[in-house]
């Protein structure tokens, strides 16, 4: 393995393209030049930041650091569900449901893949553990928030029909099939259309990094098909069960449909 | 002998608490100014809001049958009936035929054909004639209507009135009718319950 190391200047030289693109876009009165520099800034001082997280994880490899390094990333991800939920549920829920199903999913994919089909040594080995974690909680984070906010924003515009299918004698299941249907299916379908045009519309970011870092094509290939099998199967089994948690919340032990456990909307 | 349904000490957030008895083939007509908490009163007995105190069919505990069995024999049907797939036929019981409900389709005026019908093209009297004729396939014991001829021309109006008390007198099931028109509270008869300040006065 090979990689070419980047100096100052290389860096440098590329933040000048960013600069002309801010003087381009004064010149054109965008008023987005501030933010565009604002972000650009963020973007060396975040990375900077988890890379001297990460350097100093890898070096001190333990059990421990490793575990606290996760719990971290989940209760962000777990915060970025909710936020991005338009209706969430009130109290713990809100917060519950989604980082529950990332733990289940995500973090038992991750555990599995590093035990049974990676197999490094410790199987906790931080150079593949945190890696492989953070894709499948970007993805499932993804793929959860999908789906409840599909689930919650369908419940609520139909719940005059729900109503009046559980008035008829309709179990609460059968009165929201279709919506629980179609929120599952929204947060699949991101991950499988990534599948489908993988390789042929774009190259998968994990791929593209390890080519660059001198691994045979083939090589990379095997990883990349290996970590979409993940985030189907994470995202997958994620997305299905917060929708199941949150459909199940949504009514009581006398099946009454309950919207007063979501927040009002936002806007 | 058990009343068909006997309500006691019912409260929710907003109304009661406040008793109620219905007779077998009973109309009790529900009147009060909006707001005053009669959709949530029905509401509450048919067990779609949660409420507190004892509510008994024939003298059997809500509590102590499934809800969906309960809302079977509870009907409550809406001012507005919900319709969801794009036909009539696909509202009704699977393998239902129209010769089970014996001539309901025609005491509510509709043709057998009615069940083909899109639902974007019902008009409303259509609506609620069906609406309720998909409750009465259930064969509820009570009927909670909410303002079922709300938006109804008079003769639509009627055919509804008609139809629930040939269905009371047919069934023995007992009603409690929603209603703020005066002329309809004429018609149909009966006792009249007023909500007041949370409670149910004669």
């Amino acid at each position: 393995m090979s990689v070419i190391s980047l100096g100052a200047v290389d860096l440098a030289l590329a933040a000048l393209l960013v600069l002309a693109l801010a003087g381009l876009t004064l010149w054109a009165r965008l008023a987005v030049g501030r933010s565009l520099l604002i972000a650009a800034v963020r973007t060396v001082l975040q990375l900077l930041l988890v890379g001297l997280v990460l350097q100093t994880l890898f070096d001190h490899a333990q059990l421990g650091w490793v575990a606290l390094m996760a719990a971290v990333m989940l209760l962000v991800a777990g915060y970025e569900v909710m936020a991005r939920q338009e209706r969430r549920f009130a109290g713990v829920w809100g917060y519950g449901i989604g980082t529950a199903t990332m733990f289940v999913s995500a973090f038992a994919v991750t555990v599995l893949a590093l035990t049974t089909m990676v197999g490094p040594s410790p199987w906790w080995e931080p150079q593949y553990a945190i890696p492989l974690l953070g894709m499948l909680l970007g993805n499932t984070m993804t793929g959860i928030a999908l789906g409840l906010d599909r689930l919650t924003q369908a419940v609520w515009r139909e719940r005059r029909v729900i109503e009046g299918r559980l008035a008829l004698g309709d179990s609460w299941l059968c009165a929201t099939s279709t919506m629980r249907r179609e929120a599952a299916r929204s947060g699949l379908m991101p991950t499988i259309n990534a599948m489908a045009a993988a390789g042929v519309v774009s190259l998968p970011g994990m791929m593209t990094g390890q080519i660059l870092a001198g691994v045979a094509p083939v090589e990379a290939v095997k990883y990349q098909i290996l970590i979409m099998f993940l985030i189907a199967a994470g995202t997958g089994f994620g997305a299905l069960g917060a929708v199941w948690l949150a459909s199940v919340r949504l009514f009581d032990q006398r099946s009454r449909l309950r919207l007063d456990r979501l927040h009002p909307g936002r806007r | 002998m058990d009343r068909l349904l006997d309500v006691r000490g019912l409260q929710t957030a907003q109304l009661g608490p406040l008793d109620l008895q219905l007779q077998a083939g009973e109309l009790v007509q529900i009147t009060g100014p909006s707001g005053s908490g009669k959709s949530l009163l029905l509401r509450a007995i048919a067990d779609l809001d949660p409420s507190r105190g004892t509510v008994r069919l024939l003298g059997r505990d809500r509590e102590r049958i499934a809800p969906t069995d309960w809302r079977r024999q509870v009907a409550y049907v809406p001012a507005e009936t919900a319709w969801w797939a794009e036909t009539v036929r696909e509202h009704f019981p699977a393998g239902w035929h129209p010769d089970q409900a014996g001539s309901w389709l025609e005491r509510f005026s509709l043709p057998e054909e009615a069940l083909g019908w899109e639902i974007e093209r019902l008009s409303s009297g259509e609506r609620q004639r069906l609406g309720l004729l998909r409750a009465f396939l259930n064969r509820p014991r009570i009927l909670l209507l909410d303002e079922p001829t709300a938006n109804l021309d008079l003769e639509n109006t009627r055919r509804i009135e008609r139809a629930v008390r040939s269905y009371l007198a047919e069934t023995e099931a007992g009603a409690l009718w929603v209603s703020h028109d005066t002329l309809q509270r004429g018609r149909l008869g009966g006792r009249v319950l007023e909500i007041r300040d949370r409670r149910l006065v004669a």
